[in-house]
């Protein structure tokens, strides 16, 4: 790896006050940003900025910093999660630019996400479609059974962890040019779907995760395969394939 | 809650598209069938062809299933898409779908509308013709006989009828006294007795041969042919595959092999559907 340096570029971040206010892009200037900082790094090293010259700094979304949790999102020069695959926006690093770059940050764009401030928007719509069924309903009275003593063949098993690599981010909306759910609710839907334990209740979970989705205001999915690309999970298309059988099945039951 | 889902959700409406646009596919496939015998059939094939398509009743249930395809692939599309619109109210400043999808899958909606003008002026063009024009012509063949040229009406009994004998409506056939006349625009009648003798042939051939030749608009026919298939071919280039994985069938053993024959058939048929006008314009006869 290349050494370190510093790069000055310009940002051009979406400013919004809250989610009633019209907000707008502004532009910053930022000097000396090491390459082996993160974006949300350099964000951090702007809000300093902005705060010395008596600026409110800029709401982003941000928990773990190292790509498990979920919360960071970020749609950076056009791309969801910045010009890297496989990545969430923490795991973004400033190498990925060059000195002098004019770098567009906005927020998700979806009827389902709506801005709260700045950079920061609302993703409840996900945990609403979790909660409709992307759960298995489990007595925890004292007797219940270790998963492990289920078993479940390995090919079933690796699909179904793959699935669950899912962190809920929303790239998958964000990215999509009809701002659809369907990875997301394809991976939550196989996860399960795959397994002994989920089967029991597959076909109304399917039926009411598509219903709340479809409630929230995501758009259709296309195939345009632009949610496969972005994801930084790397969910595959084969889960909303899977979804579409699950729903068919669970529809002409 | 099933049965209503199955027309209203997301999913329902993707099955919906996946159905109509594999059988439309289908119907590409028949329709190329029946046009190459524009370039490897004579005028009387393709003409019988033309007869056959639209008297069978077979074809006729397929073409009514035809139309209700194509109208709903259409209005589900339109369906879709403005839901699709209304999904992101605000859009990206800067946005770069280059480096995530295609062309054809971004832009179906424009691709369909394109294809969806093309079928109307392809169906008032051609179909419309064959269906409903009073004077839509019979066809005809030329023949030498004792150094005279004459003009004979083939029939569907492979009888012949000369041109000049036949009287275009009964009231001319009393006021000129020829034995037959025509009626029901292809059917040749005695005028005594009022009884069918036979049945001509509606010459499609002709009018396609004249449309795409046609000195004035011929070229700009043909070149708006060949730009219609080339819209039809990025809607396929996209559309065929898609609807597999629509219908759920996706996994890493048939999808390569249905990306693969998706291309081939988006490439092939429009390619040749495209090259027969440009026969007709420049290298018939």
């Amino acid at each position: 790896m290349s050494a370190a340096k510093n790069i000055n570029i310009t940002l051009k971040i979406w400013r919004q006050k809250n989610s009633k206010a019209k907000g707008n892009l502004e532009t910053y200037k930022l000097n000396d940003v090491s390459t082996a900082s993160s974006f949300l790094e350099m964000l951090d090293q702007l809000n300093e900025q902005l705060i010395n010259d008596k600026i409110e700094p800029i709401a982003f979304d941000h928990d773990c910093r190292e790509g498990i949790c979920g919360m960071c999102s970020l749609y950076i020069n056009g791309r969801a999660h910045g010009p890297d695959t496989g990545i969430t926006t923490c795991q973004l690093h400033m190498r990925m630019f060059k000195d002098g770059d004019t770098i567009f940050v906005e927020p998700w764009r979806s009827r389902a996400f709506p801005v709260i401030k700045d950079l920061v928007v609302d993703r409840s719509a996900f945990d609403r479609i979790q909660q409709a069924g992307g759960f298995v309903s489990v007595n925890t009275s004292g007797n219940t059974i270790d998963a492990n003593a289920t078993p479940i063949a390995k090919d079933d098993a690796d699909k179904a962890f793959m699935a669950a690599a899912c962190i809920g981010c929303g790239a998958c909306v964000a990215t999509c040019k009809n701002g659809s759910a369907m990875l997301f609710v394809g991976a939550k839907v196989s996860q399960y779907a795959l397994l002994p334990q989920g089967k029991v209740e597959a076909t109304n979970r399917v039926l009411n995760m598509v219903r709340q989705m479809d409630e929230e205001g995501f758009g259709n999915c296309t195939n345009t395969g632009a949610c496969e690309v972005e994801c930084p999970k790397g969910i595959s298309l084969e889960n909303i394939a899977r979804m579409n059988r699950e729903y068919l099945k669970a529809s002409v039951k | 809650m099933a049965k209503s889902a199955l027309l209203k959700s997301s999913i329902a409406k993707k099955y919906w598209m996946a159905l109509t646009g594999l059988f439309l596919c289908l119907f590409l496939a028949g329709h190329l069938a029946g046009n190459l015998q524009l370039i490897f059939g004579d005028a009387l094939q393709f003409n019988k062809y033309a007869l056959f398509m639209t008297s069978n009743p077979a074809v006729k249930l397929l073409s009514y299933v035809t139309y209700i395809s194509i109208l709903f692939h259409a209005v589900d599309g339109f369906m879709l898409t403005y839901q699709n619109v209304k999904a992101r109210p605000v859009g990206y400043a800067k946005s770069n779908p280059g480096a995530n999808s295609s062309f054809s899958s971004r832009n179906m909606a424009i691709l369909g509308t394109l294809i969806l003008v093309f079928i109307v002026t392809h169906m008032v063009n051609f179909w419309a013709k064959m269906h409903f024009d009073k004077n839509m012509p019979l066809q005809t063949i030329t023949v030498e006989a004792m150094g005279q040229k004459q003009d004979l009406y083939l029939t569907t009994n492979e009888g012949y009828l000369p041109v000049q004998q036949v009287a275009k409506s009964y009231d001319e056939a009393t006021k000129s006294g020829l034995q037959t006349y025509i009626e029901n625009r292809t059917e040749f009648y005695n005028t005594q007795a009022k009884v069918k003798v036979g049945e001509g042939y509606k010459d499609l051939h002709k009018i396609t041969v004249a449309f795409f030749k046609d000195a004035k608009y011929g070229l700009i026919a043909t070149i708006l042919y060949v730009i219609a298939m080339a819209v039809l071919a990025f809607h396929l280039l996209h559309g065929f595959q898609s609807a597999f994985q629509s219908l759920g069938l996706n996994n890493p053993n048939w999808t390569p092999k249905i990306k693969f024959f998706g291309t081939a058939f988006a490439i092939v048929v429009p390619l040749l559907f495209a090259i027969i006008p440009v026969y007709i314009h420049f290298f018939l006869k």
